[in-house]
């Protein structure tokens, strides 16, 4: 601005002016809807549907090329095994059979979460108990603790929920925890200010200001519990007679059945895939979207 | 005059730690607010002012003095004083504009059911967002948040309203409007207001008494009178604002900044 030399400085007088604005008619486009085309292309499920049709395809032409059901069934021989044993009610069985140990898993270890967390909030000895014990058992893969729970529990359905409450547990709590923590502090105010303490306060404030982190926490818990449930079975599977998924797969694979193995796979990322939009997404859309919360 | 304040504030320091400070805000700083005051605590950043609302809220106990609401002494936040903070977040992003209202209500214990709604209804009306009542904080812009704060605020009819700089994060636009629609709520119930700003002309604008405090450590310079129309004081011959102006930037070179925690 400096290096305008001082003769120039001097302002020029202009008119002023007022215009009239243009009516709404006088506009070319102020809206117009997208083609069909374009709004096809933009939705989301409609892309990763053709990418699923393309893997499909690429499966397909690689089987066929090798020629070889014992390494590489087809897909089209796997979907057809998939769909007679579906139909035949074993997979669908072998299914509930897992789920059934996983919700038991799931809802003991959202409860574990939960009550330690609150108990974390309350002192600053349960805080650091906290922190030092997720620090600790966080990134100790569930499924480790698999040989040491046989030994204490025995082999049973209680060995592989005591893996799960794991699983599910410390991801949960370390989620609710920090997203406690980061309830900003004009909304504590908020809630003291009407009286709010204790439950009431915990559960009409934090838990739903903190339910971003808190609903990430219940995903990655899910996916942990799937794995390590599917694991588990793999490992030692025959839990109380028929068994679920991952014994499912084991015990076709000592068949040679490999469509089978793949049938087995397939339901297990179909449940998961079912789980992920069905209810988390819907627990999303109906929670933190509606609310403006997501980031 | 009625013989006792609403409000008594009486040698009050403040102080509060940071994470290697320890910070004296106020010092031994004394103001009575009388019912239906629209009392403006003014300064500088620094003096103290946001801290002291704090106090009167509960949310800080001095280490001196002591703060008195209707004779009572002030230890933890209650429903009869109401804080309208700056933040936009001070709305549940959870709840809609009504149930936002709903909620002081009922959390509070003041009224419940369909005794809460019409009465989170009526204030609603009052600050004209009735058209919005079913919306989620995140719809709406700054200016319509603050009016929710405020009528949430108005509905719990407290003893005294706490206002943090409400319009502080307005547009110059929204917040002139902002500060009109406050002067017309408080011509229709007038309740009493204890409101803090940084802003002369909205202090006086406002209030109908500003406390003046220096900066660090708060301490009160003077307490003035205003009638919202800015006169030429006889005395001196200057406006009120740049009385205010000169009280609190007389001597000062270059302003130094606390931040605030």
């Amino acid at each position: 601005m400096s290096s305008v030399p001082m003769e120039q400085m001097t302002l020029q007088q202009r008119p002023e002016y007022v215009r009239e604005q243009v009516t709404e008619q006088d506009f070319g486009v102020v809206e117009q809807p997208l083609t069909l085309a374009e709004r096809l292309y933009g939705n989301a499920l409609l892309r990763k549907l053709l990418i699923l049709v393309a893997l499909a395809g690429i499966w397909q032409a690689y089987a066929m090329f090798l020629n070889n059901p014992l390494v590489l069934p087809t897909f089209t021989a796997t979907l057809q095994t998939f769909i007679e044993r579906m139909a035949s009610g074993d997979l669908v069985a072998r299914s509930l059979t897992s789920l059934e140990v996983l919700l038991k898993g799931y809802a003991l270890g959202l409860g574990c979460a939960f009550v330690f967390t609150i108990v974390a909030m309350s002192t600053r000895i349960g805080n650091d108990l906290l922190e030092t014990l997720t620090a600790m058992l966080n990134p100790l893969p569930a499924i480790a603790l698999l040989p040491l729970a046989l030994v204490w529990l025995g082999l049973g359905e209680p060995s592989i929920i005591f893996v799960l409450v794991h699983a599910v547990m410390w991801p949960i709590a370390l989620n609710t925890h920090s997203g406690f923590q980061s309830v900003s502090p004009t909304m504590r105010m908020v809630g003291r200010n009407y009286g709010l303490s204790g439950l009431g306060y915990v559960v009409k404030i934090l838990v739903p200001a903190a339910f971003p982190s808190i609903l990430s926490g219940l995903k990655v818990g899910w996916a942990f519990a799937w794995r390590t449930l599917i694991a588990a079975e793999l490992v030692f599977g025959t839990t109380s007679g028929s068994g679920g998924l991952g014994w499912y797969i084991y015990e076709n694979k000592n068949l040679l059945d490999i469509p089978a193995v793949f049938a087995g796979l397939f339901t297990v990322i179909i449940i998961g895939l079912l789980v992920e939009s069905l209810i988390f997404r819907t627990l999303e859309q109906r929670t933190i979207r509606k609310w403006g919360m997501h980031s | 005059m009625s013989a006792q304040p609403l409000l008594s504030v009486h040698g009050v320091t403040l102080q509060y730690k940071t994470k290697d400070h320890l910070v004296t805000a106020t010092y031994r700083v004394s103001f009575d607010v009388l019912a239906s005051d629209r009392f403006v605590l003014l300064g500088p950043s620094g003096c103290g002012k946001s801290t002291l609302l704090k106090a009167v809220g509960g949310y800080i106990t001095p280490v001196e003095g002591e703060l008195r609401l209707k004779g009572q002494k002030i230890t933890r936040p209650g429903p009869d004083r109401v804080m309208v903070f700056q933040e936009f977040d001070q709305l549940l992003p959870w709840k809609t504009v009504k149930q936002n209202v709903m909620f002081a209500l009922e959390s509070s214990g003041r009224k419940r059911g369909k005794d809460a709604e019409d009465h989170a209804m009526a204030y609603i009306e009052k600050v004209h967002l009735t058209r919005f009542a079913d919306s989620f904080p995140h719809m709406l812009s700054g200016g319509m948040k603050q009016r929710v704060a405020i009528a949430r605020g108005m509905a719990m009819e407290p003893d005294i309203l706490l206002m943090d700089e409400p319009f502080a994060a307005l547009d110059a636009l929204t917040r002139r409007k902002m500060q009109d629609e406050l002067l017309q709520l408080w011509g229709d119930t007038r309740f009493t207001v204890l409101f803090v700003t940084h802003s002369i002309p909205e202090a006086v604008r406002i209030g109908n008494r500003i406390l003046l405090l220096s900066p660090h450590p708060g301490q009160v310079k003077a307490e003035l009178n205003s009638d919202g129309s800015d006169p030429v004081d006889a005395a001196s011959g200057q406006r009120l604002s740049d009385r205010i102006h000169r009280m609190l930037f007389s001597g000062q070179g270059v302003e130094e900044e606390v931040p605030h925690v």
